[in-house]
């Protein structure tokens, strides 16, 4: 290999955060014309070091070459004019906005007087080029998610990048759409584009990727391993650093009685426009039933109603023989039914208060944690170092604030507090999203365990895989309905994959 | 991010960790850079010597210590205050100030401790007063216990304050009408309805523009009557309105920290989404802890009328503001307030005779400014970095050996 064909090279990156050695002396290069896949648990690095290279963080320590150049990246505008974009994972588009003016967007060009229409014609000529063509006018609001995604590729395209860095593009897109951006991705490639893509599905790694690098807890632990021949299983040992079970043991459902019955439910969305429309499905004790759907088709706002974070415009809910409604105090039942959020650090927890006080958010309102009117902050204790201990959750002292915790200790927090009250009803939305391999086993364990503890289990995810190895039975959300119900023997995953786009299909 | 000169800029990040210490930190220096600002001011304003002028207030609220052991002096050998010297007299007016600048700073703590921006303080302060007149002159005799008698007055005040402390608080939770607006407005109506009743009003005795006295157990007792078994207290105003302030904090800091519902405030304070998701009711919680707000503006009211033995036309208005100041430079701490309030009831007796008038207010506000500045400081690091000679396209190329 000649050094000409790198398209870049990073050389000792080190990066430090209060309390976290981030990046710890990471060598890391990506050959023109490839697609690397950079693979890690959740902090790992992967993310931190990309964003090194896209302009975003500074590094403590180390040096960039682009081809044989020495740079210094110190902003996105360096990264970009030395050829390298980053698409991130929460896609950065202004919705009101159309293709083209968002396509534009921080650039510098037209100093003054805006010619769109010129632009417009440049877009659509990038799109054409690519195979993957986005209408200029439209507004962003208007678009899928998927193409969305195109929009965000554009935008770094339009700008002239040669090095393309993807930070889970995967994680919001259906089976369909996935394998598009995988044809887009081999034309960039074969253009002579590079493709540096983040990420901890195997499956998709062994299948897109040329080659491989793995990180684990800052550093390296496999470097431009060729992706061809390569297994899940090598590939998970290299990143967890220990055997990981793919299939989640589990013995056959026997389903109990009916926990929660949902009856024609209706319920609007944030803008007041329908989001779920006559949905009915029930759920018994000891099964899980599991709903796939593509984000924003009304699971978050089902998961909201089952929870009484939002109210039902129509239909019935009942929650052991009793009606769920505006007249409900969920202070006396929430204890019984457990929800873990989809958004973890935005409603699961409340960033301030320590480890104990959140771990508590739900039985502070009873004994043994109340004693009176006031709460007995010995007992907190008790059981904040009891749930700690039982749930390894990482912390220096238990009234540490939980906004001091990584991502997946986070999660620990929220499933220790949801799941040690032995719940009736658990709602688990997007329960494994961001997480690692090894935690994402972990939870699936876990909702399993409380599965055959009694618990009536709905698991609301995109994982299919997730889906198909926990569930008992499945079905499908599109658009607000739920089409399709099947026993989960009789899934596989091109058909969900169908149904997830608003196929129906006859089974 | 911004370029300063040509090869430094600042630099801006977050802070992960936040210590408490900072916080008191933030407050001292607060009170510190302000006095020097203020010293600036009043230079600006004709002071020749702002040092002197600050050690005239600081004399003036609090006394020296050569008047601070005369009085101990005094006290042991049974005599009344030598001449010259001014002994536990500026305390005594300071701690007289202390306790209705508490009350309502603790009122303003437990609204802002769950994001609720009650600046009404002032207007259930007045409406507390007017209540505790009424129970004082027009409800019960003149010749009810002592206790019995300030007790309903009490009660009255809590009340009356309590009620329209709701009212911006059922607003909020039902309709979301900003309470900043409607406590804001709502003080107008209060100074208002005060008016009308002890200027032009049913109230007014003659032209005084006043209730005239209240009957005397509608007073609070003031050391000054013992002055004839214990000479030293001869003049000192201080009551035990004082206690009712300390009790407060005490209560209040039990709740915030220790009690169910406390928690509740806190965790609506932080995050309400977490909130609504533990089934806490935010509506509720809303209206409950306005309620408690302002019943603690309006017992500020009461123990304010009970020290002044009249209600009058010149009922002082800004207590509630003042609260608002003492309540972030103590940082929503109901105990700090305790001492916050203590130094600000001195800065107010001291700064009486000082001219211009409003040096008092000139010097709240700049402190309120540069403690509410300085939480910039503490969520951010903010330093001077060195730019780097830049490496690009055009400039300098290494080549890899």
């Amino acid at each position: 290999m000649t050094e000409s064909s790198k398209a870049f090279e990073m050389r000792h990156i080190v990066k430090r955060f209060p309390g976290v050695l981030a990046n710890d002396n990471v060598d890391f290069a990506c050959r023109t014309g490839e697609v690397h896949a950079l693979l890690g648990e959740n902090g790992a690095g992967k993310s931190t070091l990309m964003n090194v290279l896209a302009g975003l963080y500074r590094p403590d320590a180390g040096e960039i070459f682009i081809g044989d150049r020495r740079v210094n990246l110190r902003s996105p505008q360096d990264a970009i004019s030395n050829g390298i974009g980053m698409v991130h994972q929460h896609f950065m588009l202004v919705p009101k906005h159309t293709v083209a003016e968002n396509i534009i967007l921080g650039l510098n060009k037209p100093r003054f007087w805006l010619n769109l229409s010129q632009i417009k014609e440049q877009v659509e000529a990038l799109g054409e080029q690519y195979g993957m063509s986005v209408n200029p006018n439209a507004k962003i609001w208007e678009l899928s998610v998927g193409e969305q995604q195109r929009v965000e590729v554009l935008k770094m395209l339009f700008r002239g990048a040669k090095i393309l860095i993807l930070d889970e593009p995967t994680a919001v897109l259906t089976p369909q759409e996935v394998e598009t951006l995988f044809g887009t991705l081999r034309n960039m490639t074969e253009i002579g584009h590079t493709i540096v893509f983040i990420s901890h599905k195997l499956d998709e790694v062994v299948k897109i990727a040329d080659r491989v690098t793995v990180m684990r807890r800052g550093r390296v632990t496999a470097a431009n391993v060729l992706a061809e021949g390569i297994t899940k299983a090598q590939l998970a040992r290299l990143m967890v650093g220990r055997e990981v079970l793919f299939k989640t043991e589990k013995k056959d459902a026997q389903p109990g009685e009916v926990v929660l019955s949902v009856d024609g439910l209706c319920a609007d969305d944030d803008r007041g426009l329908p989001a779920l429309q006559n949905i009915s499905f029930n759920v018994r004790a000891r099964e899980i039933l599991g709903i796939a759907g593509v984000a924003g088709n009304g699971q978050r706002e089902l998961a909201e109603v089952l929870t009484g974070l939002r109210r039902a415009t129509g239909g019935v809910i009942r929650f052991n023989d009793v009606l769920l409604g505006r007249h409900t105090n969920w202070l006396k039942i929430n204890e019984q039914l457990a929800h873990i959020p989809e958004d973890r650090a935005v409603v699961g927890s409340v960033p301030a208060l320590g480890v104990a006080e959140n771990l508590i958010l739900k039985r502070f309102y009873r004994p043994p944690i109340a004693a009176g009117w006031s709460i007995d902050t010995r007992a907190m204790h008790q059981n904040a170092v009891r749930l700690v201990e039982e749930y390894q959750i990482a912390t220096p002292t238990v009234d540490t604030p939980v906004h001091m915790l990584s991502g997946g200790n986070l999660q620990r927090v929220i499933l220790a507090r949801e799941t040690s009250s032995h719940p009736k009803l658990m709602v688990a939305v997007h329960p494994t999203r961001g997480l690692d391999v090894g935690a994402m086993e972990a939870v699936h364990t876990l909702l399993v365990k409380q599965r055959d503890e009694g618990a009536a289990i709905l698991l609301i995810s995109e994982d299919l895989d997730e889906l198909l190895s926990l569930s008992d039975r499945l079905t499908v959300i599109y658009e607000g309905r739920l089409i399709g119900e099947m026993p989960t023997e009789r899934a596989d995953i091109p058909t969900i994959g169908l149904m997830m786009a608003g196929v129906e299909v006859e089974r | 991010m911004k370029r300063l000169i040509a090869s430094y800029r600042i630099r801006i990040d977050t802070r992960l960790d936040n210590p408490g210490w900072r916080g008191v930190v933030s407050s001292i220096l607060g009170i510190i850079l302000a006095l020097i600002v203020g010293g600036f001011v009043l230079k600006a304003a004709g002071a020749s010597d702002p040092i002197a002028t600050y050690r005239e207030i600081f004399k003036e609220g609090f006394g020296t210590p050569k008047d601070w052991h005369a009085g101990v002096i005094a006290l042991m050998n049974h005599t009344a205050c030598p001449k010259g010297k001014l002994c536990f007299g500026p305390l005594s007016d300071t701690l007289v100030k202390t306790s209705p600048i508490l009350l309502t700073a603790l009122a303003c703590i437990v609204a802002f401790r769950m994001k609720l921006w009650n600046i009404g303080a002032d207007g259930q302060m007045f409406y507390g007063a007017w209540a505790a007149t009424w129970v004082a002159v027009f409800l019960l005799p003149k010749t009810t216990d002592r206790w019995v008698m300030l007790g309903s007055m009490a009660m009255a005040g809590i009340f009356a304050g309590l009620l329209y402390g709701m009212i911006p608080g059922l607003l909020k939770a039902y309709l979301n009408i900003n309470e900043i607006i409607t406590t804001l407005m709502l003080n107008y109506i209060a100074y208002k309805w005060i008016e009308y009743y002890v200027v032009v009003g049913p109230w007014s005795i003659g032209d005084f523009e006043s209730t005239g006295h209240f009957p005397a157990p509608a007073t609070w007792p003031r050391l000054t009557e013992y002055a004839k078994r214990i000479p030293i207290v001869s003049g000192l105003t201080i009551h035990p309105g004082i206690f009712l302030g300390i009790g407060a904090a005490i209560l209040l800091a039990w709740i915030l920290n220790r009690s169910r519902w406390g928690y509740q405030i806190r965790v609506i304070g932080n995050n309400p989404n977490a909130a609504r998701y533990a089934g806490i009711s935010l509506s509720r919680n809303i209206v409950l802890v306005m309620a408690l707000s302002g019943a603690l503006a309006g017992l500020a009211g009461m123990n304010e009328v009970a020290a002044l033995r009249e209600l009058n036309g010149r009922f002082q208005r800004g207590y509630g503001f003042t609260g608002i100041i003492i309540a972030w430079l103590a940082r929503l701490n109901p105990l700090a307030a305790i001492l916050v309030s203590f130094l600000f009831g001195g800065l107010l007796v001291g700064t009486k005779l000082i001219q211009p008038q409003g040096i008092a207010s000139m010097l709240q506000g700049v402190i309120l400014f540069i403690v509410v500045g300085a939480e910039l400081l503490f969520r951010y690091r903010i330093r001077l970095e060195k730019i780097e000679p830049i490496v690009s396209d055009t400039l300098e190329v290494i080549h890899d050996s």
